[in-house]
């Protein structure tokens, strides 16, 4: 352990990263396994660690409007959320990306009701896929924590003006307690300039935000959303790469290899499971297999382009979905990997597990079991998608 | 020139651009307008054109009270407070129903803003449906008058009095037939601090049916028979009422209005009418207006 890393909670270094990105207004609405993050922040405030107003609003979807406003208003906004929370928001995150505000927001990753289930999986900020959001996956605590000066200076690039989400799995990120580098001030404040928005709603300047546009120019608003995740495409390698320089620490930009070049069967997936799956490639490695990890860091934009160059050397690609399309008895990242090979001449089979939902634990050996899977495609045994984890009794 | 600069696509005789021409009259331009989706809202601001002199923001139809108290904690956050007055101006179904909980959360909070509601006493932007604020017996789309219906069977809800409950330091009734009135009592709100509440009637010509040229005669029935009563209330206390001289009978307000219509044409009309008379009478008597 080095001599700077303190050990902490999860929610604790994200709160912390939080406060040294100075934001202007914070408003959030209490959810399991999201609370201790916005406890934490609340606890500065009241210290007066945090030059901010502490919005402690009725509702998820309060929260996020009032952002909208504080945003709008030239603040810098930040809230966290998860679940049903993110849930109730959706109406608003539309409203958000449209209106090009930069508000960054901690989704901890649960799952959604019915059941009800306060556990960990991937389906809630999947859902909102198409909401405009920036989306990163976050692997640890410390990328979870890193990652927020860096979505701040994602989103407030005047090129990009999108808000943005970092994902981190609830519980298993949130709730652990491992060493971490809390993030320095003065090296945040290196790193991340002040915000100063060109558009804000100034009585001294007025312009009029969340007009009402028909046919002959909505498509346009729509086009330019695109094409700004088209500009973080290629800032948030760029962004990444400043981190290193400052901080010292990488993750990755898009995505992220671990003994990928010369590996015939590549496992992708986003988030906390990248940290079991290395450690069960390591063994397999040890053990002369030829198997490698391509980390999906960014769901929102989607690197097509990364993904098609990482994988042209497979053999066989095995995704894994903390989610399911329901119908399409798939998850959004094997589907979404697939569509991306399609007009390639890598034409890999693509085989899709979903498994831990609802905070079912994802061991080793189911990441071995999956493999062994994934071999027997070489024999003709073909699965297009399918569970992983179902319990045989209950199924 | 108003700040609410003609060239809107409100109707003729529309109740909701006067009533947004007034605020902005009485209160000039050191303000942030949030309007949640309604008539005002699309009317005024079909891109790339927009009627508001003054910086304003839409976000959605149930939210405008949660947009304003982020407006209002940036600015005070930012330290750019100082005197720029955060106003919400919204339609009766934005504020009586759908917003209601953000409302009553902005409230709780104490922002310093303030929150007005122009009460047309429909749904006018989708194609007057009943909202919480529709009158006992109005015809409206989702309320229509039929073989065996008066209209909408509900009683107006009581929002003056849930704000107040809030602990607003002021709450106001008012209503564009009576414009002095109206914008004084805005003008006062927004000088007041914390969140404060002016609730305007606004007859709306289009979902109401009558003449366009109607407008302030209506809204000054409205008042002449007790039905929409002027009053102020400072710290959950009536301070002021506006008294009626020689009130009116409901039925005079209720004849101008195609809404009413079928109350003088059912059997068993004339009858009901006797209910709405009730809640004028009531009003007289609570209010103290005679
Ligand atoms: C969540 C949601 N539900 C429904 C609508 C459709 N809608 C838009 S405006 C409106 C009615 C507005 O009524 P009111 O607030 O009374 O304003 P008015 O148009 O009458 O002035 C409705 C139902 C919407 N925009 N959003
Ligand atoms: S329907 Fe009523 S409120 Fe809407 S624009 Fe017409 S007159 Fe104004
Ligand atoms: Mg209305």
């Amino acid at each position: 352990m080095r001599k700077s890393m303190v050990v902490v909670e999860g929610s604790y270094a994200v709160a912390h990263a939080v406060k040294v990105c100075k934001p202007n207004v914070i408003s959030a609405y209490p959810i399991t396994p999201q609370t201790h993050i916005v406890e934490d922040l609340a606890q500065f405030a009241a210290d007066g660690e945090m030059n901010c107003e502490y919005m402690n609003v009725e509702s998820e979807f309060s929260a996020i409007s009032a952002l909208i406003g504080a945003s709008a208003a030239g603040a810098r906004t930040y809230s966290s959320t998860t679940s049903q929370g993110l849930a109730l928001m959706h109406e608003a995150l539309f409203n958000a990306s449209g209106m090009r505000l930069p508000i960054v927001m901690t989704v901890v990753n649960r799952a959604l009701s019915a059941p009800i289930n306060i556990w960990n999986d991937q389906q809630d900020s999947i859902s909102q896929r198409d909401t405009g959001w920036i989306q990163l996956y976050a692997e640890d605590v410390q990328e979870a924590a890193d990652m927020t000066p860096q979505l701040y200076k994602l989103a407030e690039n005047e090129d990009i003006l999108l808000p943005a989400m970092s994902c981190m799995d609830g519980f298993i990120l949130s709730h652990v307690y491992e060493p971490v580098i809390l993030l320095e001030q003065s090296l945040t404040d290196e790193f991340l300039p002040a915000y100063n928005p060109e558009f804000v709603l100034d009585p001294k300047n007025p312009m009029s935000f969340g007009a009402f546009a028909d046919p002959s120019t909505y498509t346009e608003f729509r086009y330019k959303q695109e094409k700004a995740m088209g500009v973080a495409l290629g800032k948030i390698e760029e962004i990444a790469n400043e981190f290193k320089d400052i901080y010292g620490r990488y993750y990755g930009g898009l995505i992220d290899g671990y003994v990928l070049d010369d590996a015939e069967i590549v496992i992708m997936a986003m988030g906390s499971v990248i940290g079991t799956i290395k450690d069960t490639i390591d063994v397999l490695r040890s053990e002369g297999e030829s198997v490698g990890l391509l980390k999906v860091r960014s769901f929102r934009p989607f690197p097509r382009d990364a993904i098609r160059a990482a994988l042209k050397n497979a053999k066989v690609v095995i995704t894994l979905d903390k989610n399911i399309s329901i119908g399409k008895n798939e998850g959004a990242l094997c589907t979404e990997v697939k569509a991306c090979l399609y007009n390639t001449d890598t034409r890999v089979p693509v085989i899709g597990f979903m498994l831990g939902h609802g905070g079912r634990d994802i061991p080793i050996s189911m990441i071995k079991k999956l493999i062994n899977k994934a071999k027997l495609v070489e024999k003709g045994i073909f699965v297009e998608s399918e569970y992983a984890d179902l319990r045989e009794d209950l199924a | 020139m108003s700040l609410l600069k003609p060239g809107h696509r409100g109707c003729a005789g529309c109740c909701d651009a006067l009533a947004g021409k007034f605020v902005l009259d009485a209160i000039g331009e050191d303000c942030i307008v949030v309007s949640p989706t309604g008539c005002l809202e699309v009317f005024t601001t079909p891109y790339p054109e927009s009627a508001w002199g003054v910086p304003w923001i839409h976000s959605l139809f149930e939210n405008a009270a949660a947009v304003a108290s982020g407006v209002e904690a940036a600015l005070k956050s930012l330290g750019k407070k100082n005197n720029t007055k955060v106003i919400a101006i919204g339609g009766d179904g934005a504020t009586l129903d759908i917003g209601l909980q953000a409302i009553s959360g902005a409230f709780e909070r104490g922002h310093d803003f303030t929150y007005i509601c122009v009460d047309n006493e429909a749904y006018m932007n989708t194609g007057i449906q009943r909202s919480g604020a529709t009158p006992l017996y109005a015809s409206t789309t989702t309320s229509p008058a039929g073989k065996v219906s008066f209209g909408n069977p509900l009683h107006k809800k009581n929002m003056p009095a849930i704000i107040a409950a809030h602990g607003s330091p002021y709450v106001a009734t008012a209503s564009i037939a009576y414009a002095p009135d109206m914008m004084k009592k805005v003008k006062k709100a927004t000088e007041i601090k914390g969140p404060t509440y002016v609730h305007v009637h606004a007859p709306c010509c289009t979902g109401w049916k009558f003449e366009s040229s109607k407008t302030i005669e209506v809204g000054r029935l409205a008042v002449e028979t007790a039905l929409w009563p002027l009053y102020e209330m400072e710290n959950g206390v009536v301070t002021n009422v506006r008294k009626l001289k020689n009130r009116k009978p409901v039925e005079e307000y209720l004849k101008m209005q195609g809404r009413f219509k079928h109350l003088f044409t059912m059997e068993g009309g004339l009858e009901e009418i006797k209910k709405i008379q009730a809640i004028a009478d009531w009003n007289v008597k609570h209010f103290g207006l005679e």
